[in-house]
């Protein structure tokens, strides 16, 4: 099944609310995906020269403060961390390809989630609610954001296996559906160099989609590249560091639900998780046509 | 008139109250307020009585109604009066996929417009559509009248039985074994009273008639599975 959520701020006076509005949209759409849940928010911008860098780690004893010391140590670089259980935040002004090469030789128990100047991405096992509690989601500020619950169809019950996926920097995406020739996809991918860390589908629906805008094709263009190669049925969410974006597939199996207001734009599975937004009742809401793109900017 | 609080009662409290408190009292009117997209509202109405549900509801509203005649303020999600036998709902707004699927009487009437698979397989209900339908509607219908005043999808009627479907607009693509056939004097006659009953201004003479063409109804060894 699983459930999405979408959050853009029109009006800057809201914006710091942006996970205080989410919370009763995400937990709305628990039945939907009870097993794990996660987010991507697109925050607080990092330097023009700096990147943010979403880690995770499944050791529990994990020291982030060694982390930091080694790095500074090994690559004579200082490095901000923000800790949030078991979560980091690393901004770093060092090439993101040297420093994921670094983890990979001395930290392999870490794991990046997502690369950006604006996106920070939190997901883990356990019920919405849980998972938004563990990492604050409520309190959390910004401009956009994507979610996702999740009952796992494809593969196993794993933080790594929780929505959103990632690829490149400041993108992201969550799925509803499920796709059958993900092994397929994964082929094609490693042959020009990009390989997948989880066996789920949607991170082999994600980097395809980030491969093809890499290949100068824009939004929609990679879409359309994905309605040839991709087989299955989804509504896929996508966030990028300026807009959300949202297509579902020609036989539109998976719901969706956009409601536009004066002050946002929300998106969910099903009206119920947009039902106790603001003033809801005087935003235009309908839902989106299959094999449309529908782009919403910041 | 009767008010039923949604944020105060849950959905399976008003139910029970349908199903079981309500048929010893001398309630026929309902209202049912703050429904929040909450799913399964009013099914299985046995009673009769009028229920104005006042905001958008979620998944299988009104669904196997029998008695009762359903008005719905707002939109509606997936499955709105599946298998529904007699009765009535109104959806004042949109529905989502699959409305009045399987429905064996009773009319379903919606303002806007509905998701793909509107009236799947229906089985004598009257479906009446102020707006447009998505893909595949009226797939495998066996009996019953669907009214579209706006357009409709793609494989409009796949695999009809005695099932016939207006429209008014466009007609994207009409799905396999489904035509188009002459309007007869019959026809104008029960469009005009499924028009007025829904409360919708249209002139019967522009519409289609699309029904099956009955080329499936038996084995064609010769077809090579070509249909």
């Amino acid at each position: 099944m699983c459930g999405i959520v979408g959050l853009l701020i029109k009006n800057e006076i809201l914006r710091p609310q942006i996970g205080k509005l989410m919370l009763p949209m995400l937990i709305g759409m628990t039945e939907r995906g009870p097993d794990s849940a996660g987010l991507a928010i697109f925050g607080s911008a990092a330097k023009d020269n700096e990147r943010k860098i979403s880690l995770y780690t499944f050791d529990p004893e994990f020291i982030w403060k060694k982390l930091s010391d080694d790095f500074l140590d090994h690559l004579g670089s200082d490095v901000h961390l923000q800790q949030v259980a078991n979560h980091a935040v690393m901004t770093t002004t060092l090439d993101v390809n040297l420093v994921k090469i670094w983890l990979k030789e001395h930290y392999p128990s870490v794991h990046i989630l997502s690369v950006g100047q604006l996106m920070e991405v939190y997901k883990d096992v356990g019920t919405p609610a849980q998972v938004a509690q563990r990492y604050g989601f409520e309190g959390m500020s910004g401009t956009h954001l994507i979610a996702h619950t999740r009952m796992a169809t494809e593969s196993a019950v794993t933080p790594e296996g929780a929505h959103p996926f990632t690829a490149g920097e400041d993108w992201g995406l969550v799925h509803n559906g499920s796709f059958s020739n993900p092994n397929s996809i994964r082929r094609m991918l490693a042959h020009k160099g990009i390989n997948c860390v989880t066996d789920n589908d949607t991170e082999a629906a994600c980097r395809f989609l980030e491969w093809r805008m890499r290949e100068g094709d824009d939004l929609e263009a990679a879409l359309h590249a994905g309605f040839e190669e991709l087989d299955g049925f989804f509504t896929l969410l996508m966030g990028t560091k300026d807009q959300l974006a949202l297509v579902r597939d020609p036989f539109a199996c998976k719901p969706a639900v956009v409601a536009e207001h004066d002050d946002y734009v929300a998106i969910a599975s099903e009206y119920r998780s947009l039902a106790h937004l603001p003033d809801v009742k005087n935003a235009n809401i309908y839902e989106p046509k299959p094999e449309e793109l529908y782009i919403w900017k910041v | 008139m009767e008010s039923l609080d949604l944020e105060k009662m849950s959905v399976r409290d008003i139910n029970q109250y349908l199903h079981k408190t309500l048929p010893g009292t001398d309630v026929t009117e309902l209202e049912i307020i703050n429904p929040t997209g909450e799913h399964n509202i009013a099914v299985g109405m046995d009673t009769e009585c009028t229920i104005d549900v006042r905001g958008h509801a979620g998944y299988y509203l009104g669904g196997m109604n029998k008695k009762a005649n359903i008005t719905v303020h707002g939109n509606v999600g997936n499955g709105v009066a599946e298998n529904m036998m007699s009765g009535s709902v109104h959806v004042k707004g949109f529905a989502s996929a699959s409305a009045g699927a399987t429905g064996h009487g009773g009319t379903l009437v919606i303002d806007g417009d509905t998701g793909l698979r509107c009236g799947i397989s229906m089985k004598g209900i009257d479906i009446v559509v102020g707006g447009s339908i998505g893909n595949f509607s009226g797939f495998m219908a066996q009996a019953g009248r669907m009214v579209v005043c706006g357009d409709a999808g793609e494989g409009l009627g796949d695999s009809l039985y005695e099932a016939v479907i207006y429209v008014k607009g466009t007609i994207k693509s009409l799905g396999a074994d489904a035509q188009l056939e002459p309007m007869t004097e019959t026809d104008h006659k029960a469009l005009k009273e499924l028009l007025d009953f829904a409360g919708f201004d249209h002139d019967p003479k522009e519409f289609k008639r699309v029904a099956s063409a009955k080329q499936l109804y038996n084995w064609n060894a010769d077809a090579n599975q070509e249909y």
